[in-house]
């Protein structure tokens, strides 16, 4: 054999982009299937149809700017958008919904900006936070959950999306929503009387965010991202709520366990704040990233007019990752001074 | 226990060890040909002292050092110089580089060996004089000449001597079957290099992963006062900065020293060269090489004479082409791929690495880079290797720079680590160079506006020196007139002008072939001095070999003309200004101006002040006549009546002054 001429290192790692996006899908598998058990097939039904979609608009991308199809698609970056997106779409979505995220969050978000990894801002939050700006309506109607309602079969679910006129679900405010609007009732009383909530947040919520924070974990441990981000913001959110729980009184934000529980805090402290590309990369940054998106979503929630907050303080904090990673440069060895000689 | 440290980062890629060290070091034998580079490390070339056709023996130096860093080669063993010329060498642009090759006679004879002292009654220059004069440079990394290396400063002391066993590259066994077979010679080495240093401590650094040769280093070091400190396996803990934050935690400064922080570090290897020189009086003439990879049968580490063909050293191994695509010399993290087997094994060869393409496959194509941070946290000098491999993209050398792109050791952990296989070490490489040579250029730039501007400088000051010695003169000239004449009785400034432009008429004169001749005299000193220089920049420049001979070989030939020129006008003006006749009585036009302006000052100053006002009244009579006769013609002929009244009104002007004249006369009288 002719001898090459290659430049060192000729040793290479195990890891691959392919497998730190394979991991992340594995990773919400226990999210989905508690989702899937206490609202139905709903999010299982948008996450096939939202793949499909997905994988279709990125190979029409990558044709259009004459890239290797197979070569870009086989890094399943669209197929996690995919996933992240239609997690985060309220169960039973339309179609027409779906499609529309799916060409705002692949088209618009990622390959408008060069594709994976010059996309500034996190493509499913865009993809998201455009859906729900312009159909409010769809968006803020989740389905109500196992035991307070009948759960739709897989059939009814695929017609839910397919044929969404003919389809007659039972949707419900979410325990965030709930909260927001309470002003008359203390915390213990909310909690007797709406059936909605459950031991420690909303019924059903406590333990989607449980399984959330498993697969969370499992792809910390196989280091797939580092705790920094994640701990920073669970932290700094546990810390607000904790500052203004002022004991429950009618005018509470809700308990800290609360607000670690609902929504979609679990989800986005693993899944969505973690995505390397717009986030800050040194880890000083991921620690100030976190916990300002952490600050940002409580402050939405208790205080702005959307239920949740994870999309907008996400997207807020992208605009800022550039700027931390900038002034959180490491300490170089053999520097005194960060930045310095 | 000691207690180590942590550095940030690193690698665990496979060890791969275990292949190579299962039988003893070999010896590979004299090949038929042995190929010395006459630059094997940082620092200049060495200079050969041996012809084609000489017959050399075993340790006898065939080419000396050139400079302070820089080493002499020695033959690694007898036989007959074949050619000194260019061949290819293991260098990571595959070039040619000149070497001295040697046919070798296969008797092996050694070259008397100089007597030898015990090392405790040399003193430090002795010592790292005999470590240099055995050729001896680092047999690690970039093999910077030893001797340099132990040079520290006066008045640094230095608390640690780190002798660096760690060995952290993959596959790499060369120091590991040092240290079990010959950990004697590394104590002792160790001793002699403690006792060069004085340091506080002496300290051997092995990595974990050597159970047996850090117990046989245990066993031969008892008593010594040496320590031997094992930490874990991670790479690049070899890297000497890591080395030294392990075993003390201190960081050497950016752009500084290990001596810095009081550290001085040494390979392993070159502890048993130093031993063997200073003990044996044996030259840096073979070494230690792992010889591994799936395309060799029979993995080992090999005593292998410096010089020796790769592919003679490979062949002893049982190497199969076939299996073979890629032959790196050195580990798989830092190595360099060779691109001919007939490169010669130098100082720094610690292994050869012959894999098969399923051992090491070939990297397949980049992804984009998802700023996952794996490389962030794999580099050992905190760096932020994604943000450096953006800039790189971009060119945006300043933006390099302020991310310390050169605080980077091009360890290859970030590439190593990186799951879109980004090749992230060779974009670092290329800026590095990149900006090294905008740095060269802008250098250059600097330099050149800097003589311009001095030239400029010059040439302005020569030009107000000659405004103020202009000045200055005219201002004592000046000066010199006022005085005279408020003294009235000082010197005539006619006087004066007179002696002026004499002494000038005499200066163009004589003076003026004087000058020249000073000038041309000037012109020949200054041409033989320029000559000088330039043949002893030329001798020079023939004895380092440079590529500038031609320049200043033209250099002088036209500074030799150029004298040439300048004597024989010399000459020539000589001649001539003997052949002029003396100058015969000045007849030019100043010398009349002068003699006029005198006379007529003589018949001035002769009028005495009545007879001055006697020839004024002679004068206004005269014209008065005139004036009348003109006005009687006007009437006469009825001109016109203007001209009538103007010249009537001159009359009547001049009978006044006439008046007045007559007076003044009548006074003086």
């Amino acid at each position: 054999m002719a001898l090459m001429r290659l430049s060192s290192p000729h040793a290479h790692g195990p890891a691959s982009t392919q497998r730190v996006m394979l991991k992340v899908l594995v990773a919400t598998v226990p999210g989905i299937l508690i989702l899937t058990w206490f609202f139905g097939y709903g999010t299982l039904v948008n996450i096939l149809f939202g793949s499909v979609i997905a994988l279709a608009f990125e190979a029409l991308a990558l044709k259009l700017r004459g890239r290797p199809i197979g070569f870009y698609l086989s890094d399943l970056s669209a197929l996690v958008t995919a996933f992240l997106l239609c997690i985060a779409l309220p169960p039973y979505s339309p179609w027409w919904l779906i499609a529309t995220g799916m060409a705002s969050a692949i088209l618009l978000a990622k390959h408008f900006y060069g594709g994976l990894g010059y996309n500034p801002f996190n493509p499913a939050m865009v993809g998201y936070v455009i859906l729900l700006i312009s159909f409010p309506v769809q968006m803020t109607s989740w389905a109500a959950p196992r035991g307070l309602a009948a759960t739709p079969g897989f059939l009814e679910s695929v017609q839910a999306c397919f044929l969404p006129a003919t389809f007659d679900g039972i949707t419900m405010a979410t325990p965030l929503d709930v909260l927001k609007q309470n002003s008359s009732l203390l915390i213990e009383d909310l909690w007797s009387q709406n059936p909605l909530f459950g031991r420690w947040g909303g019924l059903g919520w406590e333990w989607v965010n449980i399984a959330f924070l498993a697969g969370g974990l499992w792809l910390i441990q196989q280091r797939v991202f580092t705790w920094h981000a994640p701990i920073a913001m669970l932290a700094t959110l546990t810390l607000l709520s904790a500052l203004f729980y002022d004991g429950g009184s009618s005018a509470s934000g809700g308990s800290p366990l609360f607000h670690l529980l609902s929504g979609a805090t679990m989800f986005g402290a693993f899944f969505i704040i973690t995505d390397p590309v717009s986030s800050a990369v040194s880890l000083r940054g991921r620690l100030i990233y976190g916990a300002l998106i952490g600050a940002l979503i409580y402050i939405i929630r208790v205080r702005g007019n959307y239920p949740d907050a994870v999309a907008f303080a996400v997207l807020i904090m992208n605009f800022a990752a550039p700027f931390i990673d900038y002034y959180t440069q490491p300490r170089t060895y053999g520097h005194s001074k960060r930045g310095e000689q | 226990m000691r207690k180590v440290f942590d550095f940030h980062g690193g690698v665990h890629p496979l060890e791969n060890k275990h292949q190579s060290v299962r039988t003893a070091i070999a010896d590979a034998g004299i090949p038929p040909e042995l190929v010395i580079p006459l630059s094997q490390h940082i620092g200049a070339p060495s200079n050969p002292v041996v012809g084609v056709g000489d017959h050399v023996r075993k340790g006898q130096v065939i080419a000396e050092a050139l400079g302070f860093v820089s080493v002499p080669k020695h033959a690694p063993s007898s036989g007959t110089i074949l050619a000194i010329e260019e061949r290819l060498i293991a260098h990571p642009s595959g070039h040619s580089a000149p070497c001295i090759v040697i046919a070798t006679d296969g008797k092996d004879e050694w070259a008397p060996l100089p007597d030898t002292r015990p090392y405790e009654s040399l003193d430090k220059a002795e010592l790292l004089e005999l470590i240099r004069h055995a050729g001896i440079a680092g047999m690690g990394g970039a093999g910077f000449p030893s001797a340099v290396k132990l040079s520290v400063k006066a008045g640094i002391t230095i608390d640690t001597l780190i002798i660096n066993g760690t060995e952290c590259e993959p596959y790499i066994t060369a120091d590991d079957m040092l240290m079990r077979e010959r950990s004697d010679r590394i104590i002792e080495g160790a001793k002699i290099l403690h006792h060069l240093i004085a340091p506080g401590e002496t300290v051997i650094g092995v990595e974990d992963n050597k159970p047996e040769g850090i117990a046989a280093l245990r066993k031969a070091a008892e008593g010594s006062g040496i320590e031997i400190a094992s930490f874990p396996t991670k790479y690049p803990s070899g890297g000497e900065k890591q080395l030294i934050e392990i075993l003390t935690g201190k960081q050497v400064p950016s752009g500084g020293l290990p001596s810095d922080v009081g550290v001085v570090c040494q390979n392993l290897g070159s502890a048993v060269a130093i031993y063997e020189a200073v003990v044996e009086g044996k030259p840096l003439i073979s070494r230690i090489t792992t010889v591994t990879g799936e395309a060799v049968n029979e993995p080992q580490n090999f005593e292998v004479l410096i010089g020796t063909p790769v592919s003679y050293l490979l062949q002893k191994a049982g190497y199969e082409p076939s299996k073979n695509d890629r032959l790196i010399m050195g580990g798989p993290m830092m190595g360099v791929t060779v691109r001919d087997p007939s490169v010669p094994v130098v100082k720094t060869t610690n292994c050869l690495l012959a894999p098969t393409p399923q051992e090491l496959p070939v990297p397949p194509p980049a992804q984009a880079c998802i700023r996952c941070g794996m490389c962030a946290e794999a580099c050992p000098a905190s760096l932020l290797p994604q943000q450096l491999f953006w800039f790189a993209q971009g060119k945006e050398f300043e933006k390099l720079e302020h991310h310390n792109l050169f605080d980077c050791i091009e360890c290859g952990a970030c590439s190593y680590a990186c799951p879109s296989s980004i090749p992230l070490v060779q974009y670092y490489r290329a800026s590095k160079a990149d900006i090294l040579h905008q740095r060269k250029e802008q250098e250059k730039a600097e330099h050149a506006r800097l003589r311009f501007e001095t030239r400029q400088q010059r040439l302005e000051q020569a030009e107000a020196d000659k405004e103020a010695k202009r000045a200055a003169r005219k201002k004592a000239a000046e000066a010199r007139a006022k005085s005279a004449v408020d003294d009235g009785n000082g010197e005539d400034p006619i006087q004066a002008a007179i002696a002026r432009a004499q002494a000038k008429k005499a200066a163009q004169q004589g003076g003026g072939n004087e000058s020249e001749q000073e000038k041309l005299e000037k012109t020949v000193v200054a041409a033989r001095k320029r000559l000088d220089t330039a043949s002893k920049k030329l001798e020079e420049a023939k004895v380092d070999g440079s590529d500038l001979v031609d320049a200043l070989q033209s250099g002088v030939d036209k500074t030799r003309a150029k004298l040439d020129a300048a004597e024989k006008a010399l000459a020539a003006l000589g001649e001539a200004h003997a052949a002029v006749a003396p100058e015969s009585e000045p007849t030019d036009a100043a010398q009349a101006a002068i003699q006029r302006a005198m006379a007529a000052r003589e018949a001035e100053a002769a009028l005495s002040p009545a007879e001055e006002a006697k020839a004024d009244l002679e004068k206004l009579e005269q014209r008065l006549e005139k004036t009348r006769s003109k006005l009687a013609q006007s009437q006469a002929s009825a001109g016109e009546e203007k001209v009538i009244e103007a010249l009537t009104s001159t009359v009547q002007r001049l009978e006044q002054k006439v008046e007045a004249a007559q007076q003044a006369l009548s006074e003086t009288s």
